[in-house]
């Protein structure tokens, strides 16, 4: 009996457990009650993508009332992929900020950050099971207030800043969003996605549509973080506690992506690559995300910064995939979603380690370092040579199907661009290395030495799973063909 | 196939080296003998697949697939055995001279060092016995990154930033052309296998879809994105380089890093355009002008530049631009050339990078100009210099001579008169760049204050550094007559023969 509610116990799991956190107003209980939850989500994802591969899809009806007019939850092999990837990412970092959050945050806010976390998670699992397009906006509005004010808990004085800028940003997304959703719904009259999908075919000459899919895109666009929608990320990735960090530049944008690649696929690819431009449109924008935020990671002094910059960079390779069109590019598109954000998780940990040992991420401050901290260093190298993407690890997939994928198009200034930036890439992050391997003056105190235990593990399995998820590629790899096939209704 | 199975134990005992080295950090004469035994086990695993690759055997290796139909694979032929065969001789040789020179120079991270040596050689192994351009490529940037830390050993504010040049140049355009040209030939092809006659060319034709057009471009993609190989523009990072320890400028040098850029090239020229290609398309005109330039404009700089090792640096780059024309012109003549030119190259440019290093240990100079007067109290680092120096011009009765012979005769071949000349003007200069210091530290007046300092005995280095440097020396001379079974061995390539 229980086994049919599984799909939703996955979202209530750790929607029940934020205002227990609360409750128990003990940073160091809520700490491990969210874990317990975290993992039993975890696993739970685990098995819910193990039904997809062999059922297909699971289908979950809410309250029992049947589709086009209740809630439904639809699970298939693509947003089973993007869950197992948030649950799996969680599921690392909860125990990892157990010790940093204790430096990062004031103590009686502690359990908040707990608290907020699991909403985090929560909306985020909503977002991706979730088939109907009102309970998308409802679970988006949860899982982006949960991050303003996680942003915010930040002790660096601009955290708020950013987080309220975060906040007026992500707002005006969230309303664009909603105004699509009200536009598709006032012209097809249904909420549920596999319906709309039906009932939009041959409504394209209406200028609802047209101005739905419009709000839609560039509202998703700002939550995603592409350009020129991006200029919330920098600030809010760099001054929000670096657990923060971590989580919402590996589940947070990516989410949104995903949720990209269902909104716009709801009209069909017939639509949007023929009778649109759309193709154009964003490929254009994402090369400029990738070459700008490449371009101005050059210039930053502050890790996170680089990271979060090198973060606008990889939203636009994803994007690129999509404007790309073909199977080639969104399945690239879609690996890189998954390999981004371990690589990208990695170095965030990386450096939360780093802060944790010298209370700073400024690159000045890691002089030599890497004798001190050699795991945490070897991590963040394992890292950053996925973000460059170096064959054989994660990094490398991605770029290599959109690399390919240009080639089949002839589209030249994509591929010029895109590999340029793989080079840039080498140069803001090997700045970092160089300064964290050798030093002249003045080498780190006898006192810095690695992490604790807790922190560690958990680094190093997300480093190991960048090279991992580089050298056996048929998961990965397999289950985004499959994801890209069945989007552009194809067969593989 | 046994023979498989050797080419992957070659390629695995550098790395098992390297965790041996890890782990004898605290005993440092165990720590080198853990490495000369490496080196040495690397080279008899190597030369036993001699026997195998002249009967015509090409045992091959499956490691894995890393995305359906782009496998990681090795295979045994003449000119990546060959490669192997040098890169694991020069290890040992490199690591005797590299005990006497970082003991006496007194380095910290010795274990550094030698890890990060032994993994180079894992790489430069790998690549080797790569047998296609994706399994090329990941050894490729492995060597890079595993070469990084030897440039930057010593970590001061000028090692970094030479490092910075280093590592940004190789992975800069091995990431972005490399990538391009092995992108563009698999989605031309749907293949990067490394074939007998090139996978562009079905027969005498070209495949379809592909222009000669098309071909060109593909060819200077991959030949700048082997910025290994050095070619202007891109040959910033061997001068650059210079900072790091003359062990690790050997290394660079003869045993691994620009080797593999030229060896790649030939690689591609061979296996993936196919010998004759060039000249029935004539597509390699524009490439075989810029290694022309390089040629010439790097021996000029060479002349002009006091620094020993940078004077030297100079000189690679020119010589491996005879390995690149003799890659583009492609036809028997040339490749066998550019095949033993790597060989001939390895072991006299090894030579003169250990008396560089002799001489910055024993006397504490590097600049040409302050050489005056050492042969004298150097003997024998010096006679070793002018045997290395005739090597690398290419004079008879040194190895040298052969590689000249068969690329003059080549271009010869080829109706290329403007490239012949070339090919022996660059001989010319390079008599400039290395004989006159030689000619000076014999017979030049030293400078008072240093007979002041140094009495009159005699100068000469360690033990194990002149051995090696004798050894080295001796080889450039035996290679005179040994090139004949060099050409025995790469006469195995289908259409050398």
């Amino acid at each position: 009996m229980i086994e049919s509610h599984l799909p939703a116990l996955q979202v209530l799991i750790p929607l029940i457990c934020a205002p227990l956190c609360l409750l128990f107003n003990n940073g160091r209980i809520a700490g491990i009650l969210s874990i317990a939850a975290i993992w039993c989500s975890f696993l739970l994802a685990i098995f819910l993508f193990n039904q997809t591969l062999v059922v297909g899809q699971i289908f979950y009806e809410f309250g029992g009332w049947t589709a086009p007019y209740g809630i439904e939850y639809r699970i298939d092999i693509i947003n089973g992929f993007v869950l197992l990837l948030v649950a799996g990412i969680s599921a690392v970092i909860f125990p990892y900020s157990l010790k940093i959050s204790i430096k990062e945050i004031y103590r009686e806010q502690l359990h908040l950050f707990y608290a907020l976390s699991n909403l985090l998670v929560a909306g985020l699992f909503g977002i991706i099971i979730t088939g109907d397009i009102f309970n998308v906006f409802v679970f988006l509005e949860i899982s982006s207030l949960a991050s303003y004010a996680l942003v915010s808990l930040g002790r660096d004085p601009y955290a708020t800043t950013s987080a309220f800028r975060y906040l007026i940003l992500g707002t005006i997304g969230a309303t664009f969003i909603l105004i699509g959703v009200g536009l598709i719904y006032a012209t097809t009259g249904t909420l549920n996605m596999a319906d709309i999908a039906v009932r939009v075919q041959g409504q394209f000459h209406n200028k609802a549509i047209l101005a739905a899919f419009a709000f839609l895109t560039v509202g998703i666009g700002l939550k995603a973080a592409l350009f020129p929608l991006h200029s919330w990320l920098p600030g809010a990735y760099s001054t929000a506690p670096t657990a923060v960090a971590a989580l919402l530049a590996a589940t947070s944008t990516k989410v949104s992506i995903y949720l990209f690649l269902r909104f716009v696929f709801l009209f069909g690819p017939a639509f949007i690559y023929q009778d649109l431009p759309l193709s154009e449109a964003i490929t254009i924008l994402a090369l400029m995300g990738i070459l700008v935020g490449s371009a101005t990671a050059l210039y930053q002094s502050d890790i996170k910064k680089i990271l979060a910059y090198s973060s606008v960079a990889h939203v636009g390779y994803i994007i690129l995939g999509i404007g790309l069109g073909d199977i080639l590019g969104l399945t690239g598109s879609i690996v890189h979603i998954f390999n981004h954000a371990i690589a990208k998780c990695a170095a965030f940990m990386a450096v939360g380690c780093l802060v944790y040992r010298i209370g700073s991420s400024n690159i000045n401050d890691i002089e030599g370092i890497g004798k001190r901290m050699p795991w945490t260093m070897a991590a963040f190298v394992v890292a950053s040579l996925s973000l460059i993407g170096i064959p054989l690890t994660a990094g490398f997939i991605g770029k290599w199907y959109l690399v390919i994928s240009a080639f089949e198009q002839g589209w030249w200034w994509v591929l010029l661009s895109l590999l340029l930036a793989g080079s840039l890439s080498v140069i803001y992050l090997w700045r970092i290395i160089e300064k964290a391997y050798f030093s002249d003056s003045n080498p780190q105190p006898l006192t810095v030495k690695e992490p604790p235990l807790l922190m560690l593990v958990p680094l190093l399995m997300v480093a190991a799973a960048s090279i991992y998820f580089g050298i056996s590629t048929t998961f990965s790899a397999g289950i985004a063909a499959q994801g890209a096939a069945a989007i552009l209704g194809v067969s593989l | 196939m046994s023979g498989s199975w050797t080419i992957l134990f070659a390629i695995l005992t550098p790395l098992l080296g390297a965790v041996v080295i890890g782990s004898l950090t605290k005993i440092p004469n165990l720590r080198e003998t853990a490495s000369l035994v490496a080196a040495l086990i690397t080279l008899c695993l190597t030369a036993s697949l001699i026997p195998t690759v002249l009967e015509g055997g090409r045992p091959a290796f499956r490691l894995l697939e890393l995305l359906p139909g782009f496998t990681i694979r090795f295979q045994l032929e003449p000119l990546g055995l060959g490669f192997a065969l040098i890169a694991s001789a020069l290890w040992f040789i490199t690591t005797i001279f590299s005990i006497g020179y970082m003991r006496s120079k007194n380095y910290s991270d010795q274990t550094r060092f030698y890890i990060f040596f032994a993994l180079a050689i894992t790489a430069t192994i790998g690549a080797a016995f790569a047998a296609n351009l994706l399994t090329l490529y990941i050894f490729y940037e492995a060597l890079t990154l595993a070469t990084y830390p030897l440039v930057t050993h010593k970590g001061t504010s000028k090692d970094r930033a030479g490092g910075r040049i280093y590592i940004t140049i190789l992975l800069g355009t091995s990431l972005t052309f490399l990538l391009a040209a092995i992108a563009w030939t698999w989605s031309i092809t749907g293949t990067v296998a490394f074939v007998d006659g090139g996978i562009f060319m079905d027969g005498n034709t070209l495949i379809d879809g592909v222009t000669p057009g098309q071909l060109a471009v593909i060819l200077t993609l991959f030949v700048f994105g082997t910025g290994k190989a050095a070619l202007m523009p891109f040959h910033h990072w061997l001068p650059a380089a210079m900072v790091a320890p003359t062990p690790v400028s050997a290394l660079l040098h003869a045993v691994a890093v620009v080797k593999l850029g030229v060896f790649t090239i030939l690689k591609i020229s061979i296996y993936i355009f196919g010998i004759g290609t060039f000249s029935q398309l004539d597509i390699g005109q524009f490439i075989l002008y810029i290694a022309a330039t390089t040629l010439i404009v790097s021996a000029i700089i060479a002349i002009r530049e006091d620094n020993i090792k940078r004077r030297l640096a100079y000189s690679t780059i020119s010589q491996l631009s005879y390995i690149v024309i003799a890659a583009i012109i492609a036809n028997s003549l040339t490749l066998l050339a550019g095949g033993i030119h790597i060989a001939i190259h390895a072991f006299s440019k090894i030579t003169l990078f250990f008396c560089a290093g002799v001489i910055l240990v024993s006397l504490n100079i590097t600049k040409i100009s302050e050489l005056n007067g050492i042969g004298r109290k150097m003997p024998i680092t010096m006679t070793s210099w002018v045997i290395a120096s005739f090597c690398v011009i290419g004079i008879p009765l040194t190895g040298g001579f052969w590689s000249k012979w068969y690329l003059a005769q080549g271009a010869l071949e080829a109706n290329n008169l403007i490239i012949t000349g070339i090919i022996l003007l660059g001989s010319l200069l390079a008599f400039a760049y290395l004989i006159p210091p030689a000619v000076s530290s014999f017979f030049g007046n030293a400078k008072d204050q240093f007979f002041e300092n140094k009495p009159k005995n005699m100068a000469e280095a360690p033990l194990p550094m002149l051995g090696a440097i004798v050894f080295t020396a001796i080889m450039s001379v035996a290679l005179f007559f040994l090139v004949p079974a060099i050409s025995t061995l790469l006469q195995g390539i289908e259409g050398l023969g």
